[in-house]
């Protein structure tokens, strides 16, 4: 991976870091903040779903995992909130490798895998909510400790610089994914799971360690909800709206790209909020623009944002040549 | 221990709830046997139907039993439009592209059922809702009855349909092959768009048998979807008869564990099935292969 | 280096292969033709991995390879090309070679290095950055044998690599797999263009309703009245011989 790889990244991230700086205003960085975190779990579900072609309709069961796992070790275990973070991080990679290994091994493919990453979240969900050490139905609540070694903050500006190092840092892995023999083994499999196999490709190890690092990113994200918004139920942590977002997002920037996930939240989340305002604080309203987005991005823009970006580039190109010629 | 009557009454409780199970699974399997896709939209469009079975009796009075007969027509009609002009062209017959517009889709109609009715809970009062038949050792509620029984009747019919009708045959044939059909002059798209219109009539069936008895969200028909997934993979997608058995098997399981395990834990028991039947068995009990 | 023993294969009710042996001889061309239906694509998959055989035993290097999974076989040096093609349709030509050299090559750049040597090598040097999906048949046929190549194999199985070419692109591959030879690889080959067969294998084994009926070299093999039996039905064979001694 050479300087020019990152050259994007760090230019995309430096830009993003300046905003605290001109748009400090609480709602705005609340609205950052949160886009941030999504961006984040998005970017998860990008590496199995866009570059492994696995789709999973249920992502929330990591960023659940992540968001509990921290929640519950400081409520019960009073572990330093640092610490509890890292753990988070491994324990969803752990549900990650679970999940993963049953339904690989069983051969799940396609809309099956789907199915089950889906049932998967379900009965998390529905255990945390039947369970005293999730707290059940009525939640989990981080004492509030406002202190730096706490990981809680009063600036919401430190959350946001926070969730862009963890987007800049996914960023960097995700290019790194893309010119490294692990990227190119789990492309292969996406694209045709036989002959990658017959090339040597041991696809399983490859899919296992896609979604053990799908997971761990998602995780992160979760535990930084918990971090940032101190509280948790079942219905935040493992509800469905956590699974949607984290696949419509990579799949309106641009599915199996590096920036995908993060241009997707930017503009879904940019967009929700535009609605929202315009048509009053009518509930739902900015989820039926999200499902008709989905609706139209897969009819004409299969490739999200990027690739719509990609095709005008390239018919300007055409144009500007037969122009000079 | 509970007493046998207990284990039992929840045994028969669970053949009732299951009969409309098997009802909400029967379109989705139709739709998968024929077109081949798994429609996420499923619950989203029996929420509507239940919607639908609300507004019929608060606005125009109507008894949901008699609005049976006009709501089927009318989500037939729906689900021929949807499949026909929205899911059908933006899929492009990619698997994968189908099951994002059906999500897709799923969510635009339950938040915007979310915008016009907000989330408080509503349910209908009719007077029977109560009702209840002696067998001896237990009562049975007469609308969940009612509901057994009409279920019955339209799985009934619905294998009437394919196996007699001429539209059945050709539904039958596209499923079997499609491109073979469409060869012998079976206009595909027109099949493929009644297929989905049969199965949003059996939702709108099963909304009206529903709403006597049961409340309406609009993330209602979220659970109800999953537990039509569990049906169909555990019955084998595509089997009619399959639904119909599986709808019994999932019901009488969520009631036995409601019974053992508390409400809360319930319907855990149908998830766990559902993982189970995809990791040994993916095919079902009666499926071809997938 | 290849021994098949015994190989049966049976799909519920259907036998596919029925008893079939046959070997590979190192350095040499060995060919496997039949009529179709007769069950070659399925011994391939059964040689390279993707089928477990009902009975019997597949040797490579003397050793018993007949349960290891497919990309371990692939690390010992097999490697397969596949009748019905299977690109990465979303990865260019570079890209599709890389997967294979990254058998042996951990570092990108290696791969990349090795995969446009071995582009070049099977004629696709022009094409380098193209998606697969966007080649020809020819280019795809190359492909599929480039990216074989790519990880470096022992032996290599060809499944009707030359199918679906016209005469000028055939006449253009038939060097590219003897050099493939001659650069020290066994080869074991599945083909309908006899030009071909006779012409580049040592050894060929027919196979007919999923039995082997008959073994030899090149010239034996042609005149062998159950071979021509098998591809024209019962009688031809004397026939043929009829219509021969009429011509004299």
């Amino acid at each position: 991976m050479s300087v020019r790889d990152l050259l994007p990244i760090v230019a995309v991230v430096g830009v993003l870091a300046l905003i605290p700086f001109g748009a400090s205003a609480n709602t705005v960085l609340n609205f950052l903040v949160f886009t941030l975190i999504i961006a984040i779990a998005a970017q998860g579900w990008n590496i199995l779903g866009g570059y492994g072609g696995q789709f999973s309709f249920g992502h929330a069961a990591f960023f659940g995992t992540g968001a509990y796992a921290t929640a519950m070790l400081q409520v019960h275990l009073g572990l330093n909130a640092w610490v509890a973070f890292a753990i988070g991080i491994g324990a969803g990679a752990m549900v990650g490798l679970v999940i993963g290994f049953l339904s690989f091994r069983s051969g799940l493919r396609g809309s099956y895998f789907s199915l089950i990453t889906l049932a998967f979240a379900e009965v998390l969900r529905i255990v945390a909510n039947a369970s005293a050490i999730t707290g059940g139905a009525a939640g989990l609540l981080i004492k509030l400790d406002v202190r730096p070694a706490n990981f809680q903050f009063h600036s919401r500006a430190a959350f946001f610089w926070i969730g862009l190092a963890l987007v800049a840092l996914v960023l960097v892995l995700t290019r790194w994914l893309e010119h490294s023999r692990f990227g190119a083994q789990l492309m292969a499999v996406r694209e045709n799971e036989d002959a990658a196999r017959a090339l040597g490709v041991d696809a399983l190890t490859v899919k296992l360690g896609a979604i053990a690092l799908s997971a761990a990113i998602t995780a992160a994200a979760g535990c930084l909800y918990a971090q940032y918004f101190l509280y948790l139920d079942s219905t935040i942590a493992y509800g469905l709206w956590i699974s949607v977002e984290a696949l419509l997002a990579p799949i309106v920037g641009g599915i199996g790209t590096v920036f995908g996930p993060l241009i997707g939240a930017l503009a879904l989340h940019g967009l929700g909020n535009l609605t929202s305002l315009m048509a009053g604080r009518i509930p739902g309203i900015d989820l039926v623009v999200y499902g008709a987005l989905l609706v139209l991005v897969v009819a004409f823009a299969p490739d999200g944002l990027l690739g719509l970006v990609k095709r005008l580039r390239a018919r300007l190109f055409r144009r500007a040549a037969t122009e000079t010629a | 221990m509970f007493a046998p009557e207990i284990v039992l009454t929840a045994v028969l409780n669970g053949l009732l709830t299951g009969s409309v199970y098997a009802l909400v699974a029967l379109g989705l399997t139709l739709v998968y046997g024929v077109l081949h896709i798994i429609n996420f939209a499923h619950g989203a469009l029996l929420t509507a139907a239940m919607f639908a079975v609300l507004v019929a009796h608060l606005g125009l009075g109507l008894d949901p039993y008699v609005a049976i007969l006009i709501l089927t027509p009318l989500f037939f009609a729906l689900g021929y439009l949807l499949q026909r002009f929205v899911i059908g062209p933006a899929g492009h017959g990619s698997d994968t592209n189908l099951l994002l517009v059906t999500l897709g889709l799923s969510i635009v109609i339950e938040n915007a059922l979310l915008a016009v009715f907000r989330s408080d809970t509503r349910s209908i009062d009719v007077p029977y809702a109560f009702a209840s038949i002696d067998i001896g050792f237990t009562l049975l509620s007469v609308p969940r009855v009612v509901a057994f029984v009409v279920a019955l009747a339209v799985a009934l019919a619905l294998g009437a349909i394919l196996t007699l009708t001429d539209i059945g045959k050709g539904i039958r044939a596209v499923a079997k092959e499609k491109l073979g059909a469409a060869l012998v002059g079976i206009d595909v798209n027109h099949v493929y768009a009644v297929t989905f219109g049969l199965g949003t009539a059996c939702l709108a069936v099963a909304a009206c048998l529903l709403m006597p008895t049961f409340y309406v969200t609009p993330r209602v028909g979220n659970a109800f979807v999953l537990v039509a997934f569990t049906i169909v993979v555990l019955g084998g997608m595509g089997s009619i008869l399959g639904a119909l058995l599986g709808g019994f098997i999932v019901g009488v399981v969520e009631s036995l564990c409601g019974l053992y395990f508390g409400e809360s834990l319930g319907q855990i028991g149908v998830f766990l099935i559902f993982i189970l039947v995809l990791l040994v068995r993916p095919t079902g009990l009666f499926g071809a292969k997938a | 280096m290849l021994a098949v023993e015994r190989i049966t294969k049976r799909f519920g009710g259907l036998v596919a292969i029925n008893d079939a042996s046959l070997s590979a001889g190192q350095g040499r061309i060995t060919g496997l033709i039949g009529p179709n239906g007769a069950g070659k694509t399925t011994l391939f998959a059964v040689i390279a991995g993707f089928e477990p055989p009902t009975a019997g035993r597949v040797l490579f290097e003397d050793i018993d390879i007949t349960t290891e999974p497919v990309h371990r076989r692939a690390h010992r040096g097999i490697a397969r090309t596949f009748q019905i093609m299977q690109p990465f349709a979303g990865l260019t030509v570079r890209d599709n070679i890389a997967v294979g050299a990254h058998l042996r090559h951990r570092a990108r750049k290696d791969a990349l290095e090795k995969a446009e040597a071995v582009a070049r090598q099977v004629g696709l040097g022009g094409v380098l950055d193209r998606q697969a999906d966007g080649l020809t048949v020819a280019g795809r046929k190359r492909l599929e044998l480039g990216r074989a190549l790519a990880t470096a194999p022992k032996l290599l199985l060809l499944d009707e690599v030359l199918a679906g070419l016209n005469p000028s692109e055939i006449r253009d591959m038939i060097p590219v797999i003897d050099a493939i030879r001659e650069s020290g690889l066994t080869i074991l080959m599945i083909e309908h263009v006899m030009q071909a067969v006779m012409g580049l294998c040592q050894h060929i084994y027919v196979l007919a309703e999923g039995r082997i009926i008959a073994e030899g070299p090149p010239d034996a093999i042609s005149r062998n009245p159950r071979v021509v039996e098998a591809y024209l039905g019962h009688g031809a064979a004397a026939r043929r011989r009829g219509s021969e001694a009429s011509h004299v």
